[in-house]
This record gives structure tokens, C-alpha cells and sequence, in this order.
């Protein structure tokens, strides 16, 4: 996983509310097996059908923060909804409320998921609309994006995210490799787990 | 210090808890499909690890699998590369496999239960939202991403925060033709799509302590549909019968153990939920989404919502759009709504209860002319059953397309897709936006209703049909 500091890029705004993983990426994309390369699949629908939506603007083209809003990423579990984010050039997703298994699958990927406010989420819409190039900084060490309204006075807001997930981020820790450090807790567990529990080998005939 | 019963099954898997770290859960069994694992064995492959414990994985070919002519190869070469690369990998890393043909195959959240796999008190996860479905039988199960599902292989736990606790208390009996559907359909109308975030629900109440497995894992199953993390109900004698003599259940003394420690799997007198919902069974009717998302629902005697009368902004913008891509005019009775295609399947509603309670009401009727009836039991398994019960001549005779097992035209990964501009009557999960075929409308609605609006050809509860 890339290891994530600080940003600073474009907003692209997304009014939207509920944009559930299908949205981001439909099922007909999930069937590669690579990790890369599902840009292509990332908003397609809209992309294709909406000539107003707001990637297909070409001032919003290289935005790398994407701000939405409430509930973004509800539904499937997909993982290529992260991975086709990424690839499609965004660093940073900016909403009030996230749905639970994206903002896990965000974290294990290295796309920062901040929460916001509404209201903030609104001013960061207006400024990014009033000038598509304002720059944005999301500060993971400082916990605070800093950008400038309508290229006037700088404005920062602080923003929460938990020690734990922030520091793997920040060292662009592999989860994998930190659970094996436990492994001792790992076998000692399951020297207690009941004999009865059920395995799925060998397989018994119905 | 009285604890739920999600803290209960949560505090028996822990594996480690210091403070400032996730607690490491130790996960009893993992569900695979085709989708969602390849990159995560590639993972492995790279680091050169192995899966800790194949006995306590499982995997099927579920999403991209045609239901027709199952035997020969899968055209869509994708398709077939996806399902290739999951026969490659079980084969490697030793997990079992249910690969299409085999008497074990289906949707993944159907063939944990039918094996006896599921039990209660068990942490279960599968890389796959609607894996909250095995909460029906009092386990912690809930849906991950890829990089998680190659944690869980690798290492058989995961780092995981305390889930918040919510309840959802539903008492009172439902009417005849009124399902476990109607009752999921009106809590996320209730709460919303992302309303539960951060929560495990558990169900509750007399109405759900009444329920069959079979609906009680529909009602757990959509938990995700409300942003639960899972959704979960005591086991009770209903759960224990449901299990006894299933291939992997345990026997003997063995099974009395288990029952013994079942038995305690409840919510303590005083336990404290973050959350709590309560709905009268008895007031419900059946239910229809008339929108985008699962939380978009009415009783269907009522009509299509007027986006003007929202006061929230941000609802009344989500309910434009959504009735742009319907096609929708506010105002519309729902029972007017026309639609082209009946699915009768999923992880939601494919069971063998489901398929029975839709072949009791086309029993000698014919479907109406215009309109194409799938039915796609969700296991080989139930195919089986429904066919020794003669449900597929049923469904046949009425004019129903009776298909092989897998999700479908749940989300159109395999050929049976909406085409653009057609409406479906749909017996799963989700409505989004082309989820089950590019410009397809999806309508959200349980067994029965499906099959009375096959029976008319537009949205219809099973009530009106009767004397029809
Ligand atoms: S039936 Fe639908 S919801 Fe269920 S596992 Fe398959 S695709 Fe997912």
C-alpha cells in the first residue's frame, strides 16, 4: 500500500447523495483479476449518459479530491469501487458519512476517506464551483485541509481520524504483516475453540 | 455487566485488545466466490504465504455463473477467466470448492446455511456485503473487502473496531401475504440506506421469534441495505431444528454441547443498545421500492412520491434523480406500474420456502403474456428440493423460466440482464442504477408479490388476486 501524508490537488464536486458502490463501478467491471486498471469502470454510467455529470466537465477532469454527498460508497463490498477511485486519479474522497465497508476497504487500499460536516462539504462544493482551480490540501499528519475561497483568505479545517488507522496510513503499513506479529495469540486461540465447530473439510455427503 | 448478544458472539473472538489498536477477531469461517478473491490470492502468491486454515474456508461459483446450459464452458471469456482463476486457487491453497455442476453449488449465502456451516455464535465473513444473511442464525457475519478477505486467508483473523448496537423490535403477526420482505423493506425505509452505520442490528420481538429461517435470513440478509455492519437474531429451537442432521452440524454429544452453549446465545436482561427501532407487524402491507436504493419504498396501495412535497433538499434532489432514471410520474398508483420482467431469486429471496410461497399462487394460473417470469433457485440444492416438490412444473406451466443456480439477474454478471429502458419486478436486493443490466428499473418486492404481478403484469399484492 502507498503511504499517504499530505495531498494537494483539484475538487471535483459530486452532488450527490447515496452513490452506492454500483455507481462507482458496475458489476460487469468486476470481472478482471488484476488489481489496476478498472478507470475505465470508475462512474461510467453517468459518465456515459450524463453529458452535465460533473467528470465529464473538463475543468473537473484532473481533480484528485472528490467531494460528495452524505452515505457515499453504500451497498456492494467491492473493493475495485477503491481501486477504480485510485485509478481514476483520486487521492482523497471528502463526504459527510461514508457506508462502513468502503471506508474499511479505503483505508486497506491508501485512499483517504474524510468526514466532514455537511456544511463544510457545502463550502468546499461552492469554492471548487466558483473556481475549479482551487488548490486543497488534506494534511494526514495535521489532521486539517487547508484551501483558500475564492483564492482569498486561507481556511482550514480540522478533521478527525483515529491514531491507529492514521499511523498505518501515514507509514503505508501492510495489515497482513502486522497481524503476524500476534501469531502466538493467534494459536493460542484456537487451542481453545471447541472441538464441535464446523470445518468445511473434508467434505461430508448430504 | 449484561451484555447483547452481538457482544457476546464479538467478546468470545477476540484474539488480542490493547488500547489503542484494533482487537484482532478471530474468524470461525470464510465464504469465497469468484469475484471478489483473485487479487487477494495474488496477494499471497506475491508475499509468498500460504492460507492459515483452508479447512475453515469455502468457496463456490456464484456470480458470473449462466444459468443455462451449465455444463458446457462459460461463454463470456471473462467470465470463464474469473471462474478459472478461482478453480486455480482452491486447487493450489487447498480450499474446497463447489464448482458449477456440483450437487453443493450456489450463492454463496445460501449454501453456508443448507451445508450446516453456519451456526450460531460463529464470526463468518465472505467478501461479500450480503453476508449478514448467516446473522439469522445467531452469528457475527459481515461482509469485507479484498484486501481483507487476503488478511483472513493468510492469517484466519482480522483487526476490527467494537460495533455500535442497535435494535429493531418488531412484535405484533402479519397478515396473510405480508413477508419477512415487507419487514425489511419497511425498516430501511424507516432508518435509510446508510441509517444503521457502525451498528450490528439485532432483530428482535415477537414477529421475528415467529419467523422460519428461511425468512429470517431474508430480513438479516438486507441489514446491509440499512448500512449495518450485520444483522443478527437469537437462535432459538426454530434455528436448532433448522440445523439438526445437516451435513457439517455437529452430532451426538457433540450436537448437545453445541445446543447447550446455543442456548446462552441471548441478550441479556438490561443489555444497553446505541439505537433502537420498533415497528408493528401487524400494521404492515406488503412493501414496493419505487426508486433508486432499497430505502426508496411504499406499501404498494400507495403512490408514486412527489419529489415537491420534500422538505429535506438533499432527499427531494436524490428522489428527482431517482425518478428521472425510473421513469416515473409522481402521482402513479404503484398497482399501475407496469413491468416487463419478474425475477424470483437471490441470496434474498431464492430459498425453497420462497419458491414455494410463488409457486402457491401460480398454481394453475398462466403469467401474463407480456411479461417474462425468471425463477433461479439459489442453491442446486434447492433446485433439487423444488423439483422433487414438483415446484418447477409449476412454474413451467404457468409459463416461468425455470434456471440453474447462481445470483443472476441479481446484479447481471451473467447473461440474464434487464435491457436498457426495461422494468423488473425483482425479488433481490438492491435497486441501484443498472444493477441489473445498464438502463434496466429495478422494483424491490418479496415472493408473493412477485409472483402476482407476473400473474398481471404489474405491480400487484397478493391479496388483490384473490377471487381474481
Ligand atoms: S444473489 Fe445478489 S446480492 Fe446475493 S450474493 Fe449474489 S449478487 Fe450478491
Amino acid at each position: 500500500m502507498d503511504a499517504f501524508t499530505t495531498h494537494t490537488g483539484t475538487v471535483a464536486p459530486l452532488r450527490r447523495s447515496a452513490v452506492d458502490t454500483d455507481q462507482i463501478i458496475p458489476a460487469e467491471y468486476l470481472k478482471r483479476i488484476t488489481r489496476t486498471g478498472f478507470e475505465d469502470g470508475l462512474f461510467v454510467a453517468w459518465r456515459t449518459n450524463e453529458p452535465d455529470f460533473v467528470l465529464n466537465k473538463p475543468e473537473f477532469a484532473d481533480a484528485s479530491i472528490l467531494v460528495a454527498g452524505p452515505d457515499f460508497g453504500t451497498g456492494s463490498s467491492r473493493e475495485h469501487a477503491v481501486w477504480a477511485l485510485l485509478d481514476g486519479g483520486f487521492r482523497v474522497v471528502i463526504s459527510s458519512r461514508f457506508a462502513d465497508i468502503f471506508k474499511n476497504n479505503s483505508t486497506k487500499a491508501g485512499l483517504l476517506t474524510v468526514v466532514l460536516p455537511q456544511a463544510e462539504v457545502e463550502a468546499l462544493w461552492a469554492a471548487a464551483e466558483a473556481d475549479p482551480t482551487t488548490q486543497v490540501t488534506v494534511d494526514l499528519q495535521a489532521k486539517q485541509i487547508t484551501y483558500s475561497p475564492g483564492g482569498g483568505q486561507s481556511t482550514t479545517v480540522p478533521f478527525d481520524a483515529d491514531d491507529y488507522t492514521r499511523w498505518r496510513l501515514l507509514e503505508g503499513l501492510d495489515d497482513v504483516g502486522l497481524t503476524e506479529r500476534h501469531l502466538a495469540d493467534v494459536e493460542a486461540y484456537e487451542a481453545r475453540r471447541p472441538a464441535w465447530l464446523p470445518k468445511a473439510l473434508p467434505a461430508i455427503p448430504a | 455487566m449484561p451484555k447483547t448478544l452481538a457482544e457476546k458472539v464479538y467478546d468470545a473472538h477476540v484474539v488480542r485488545s490493547t488500547s489503542g489498536e484494533p482487537d484482532l477477531l478471530y474468524i470461525d469461517l470464510h465464504l469465497v466466490h469468484e469475484v471478489t478473491s483473485p487479487q487477494a490470492f495474488d496477494g499471497l502468491r506475491a508475499a509468498g504465504r500460504t492460507v492459515r486454515r483452508p479447512d475453515l474456508t469455502m468457496a463456490t461459483e456464484d456470480h458470473n455463473v449462466p444459468t443455462l446450459d451449465i455444463l458446457s464452458p462459460i461463454a463470456d471469456p471473462v467470465s470463464r477467466a474469473q471462474v478459472d482463476a478461482l478453480r486455480r486457487n482452491a486447487a493450489e491453497f487447498g480450499i474446497r470448492l463447489a464448482p458449477m455442476g456440483d450437487r453443493d453449488q450456489g450463492i454463496v449465502h445460501v449454501i453456508g446455511p443448507q451445508l450446516g456451516l453456519t451456526q450460531p455464535g460463529m464470526t463468518i465473513v465472505c467478501g461479500d456485503s450480503h453476508t449478514s444473511t448467516h446473522g439469522a442464525f445467531g452469528a457475527l457475519a459481515f461482509g469485507i473487502g479484498t484486501s481483507e478477505v487476503e488478511h483472513v486467508l493468510a492469517t484466519q483473523t482480522l483487526p476490527q473496531y467494537r460495533p455500535r448496537q442497535m435494535s429493531v423490535t418488531v412484535d405484533g403477526e402479519l397478515a396473510p401475504g405480508v413477508s419477512a420482505k415487507d419487514i425489511i423493506l419497511a425498516v430501511i425505509a424507516q432508518i435509510g440506506t446508510n441509517g444503521a452505520a457502525g451498528h450490528v442490528i439485532e432483530y428482535r420481538g415477537s414477529a421475528i421469534e415467529a419467523l422460519s429461517m428461511e425468512s429470517r435470513m431474508t430480513i438479516c440478509n438486507m441489514s446491509i441495505e440499512a448500512g449495518a455492519k450485520a444483522g443478527l437474531i437469537a437462535p432459538d429451537q426454530t434455528a436448532f431444528d433448522f440445523l439438526q442432521g445437516r451435513p457439517h452440524a455437529p452430532q451426538g454429544a457433540d450436537w448437545d454441547a453445541a445446543v447447550e452453549y446455543w442456548s446462552t446465545l441471548r441478550t441479556d436482561e438490561g443489555a444497553v443498545f446505541d439505537a433502537e427501532v420498533v415497528l408493528d407487524a401487524s400494521s404492515l402491507t406488503p412493501f414496493v421500492t419505487w426508486g433508486t436504493n432499497p430505502g426508496q419504498g411504499l406499501p404498494i396501495s400507495e403512490r408514486v412520491p412527489d419529489p415537491a412535497e420534500m422538505a429535506d433538499e438533499g432527499e427531494r434532489r436524490a428522489a428527482e434523480q431517482a425518478l428521472a432514471y425510473m421513469g416515473l410520474t409522481p402521482g402513479t398508483p404503484l398497482t399501475e406500474i407496469e413491468v416487463d420482467t419478474v425475477f424470483l431469486g437471490s441470496c434474498t429471496n431464492g430459498r425453497i420456502e420462497d419458491l414455494r410461497v410463488a409457486a402457491d399462487l401460480l398454481r394453475g394460473r398462466k403469467i401474463d403474456p407480456g411479461t417474462r417470469m425468471l425463477v433461479v433457485p439459489g442453491s442446486v440444492g434447492v433446485k433439487s428440493q423444488a423439483e422433487a416438490e414438483g415446484l418447477d412444473k409449476v412454474f413451467v406451466d404457468a409459463g416461468a423460466e425455470w434456471r440453474g443456480a447462481g445470483c443472476s439477474m441479481c446484479l447481471g454478471m451473467n447473461p440474464d440482464q434487464l435491457k436498457p429502458g426495461e422494468r423488473s419486478a425483482s425479488t433481490s436486493n438492491r435497486n441501484f442504477q443498472g444493477r441489473q443490466g445498464k438502463g434496466g428499473r429495478t422494483h424491490l418486492v418479496s415472493p408473493s408479490v412477485a409472483a402476482a404481478t407476473a400473474l398481471t403484469g404489474r405491480l400487484t399484492a397478493p391479496a388483490d388476486l384473490i377471487g381474481a
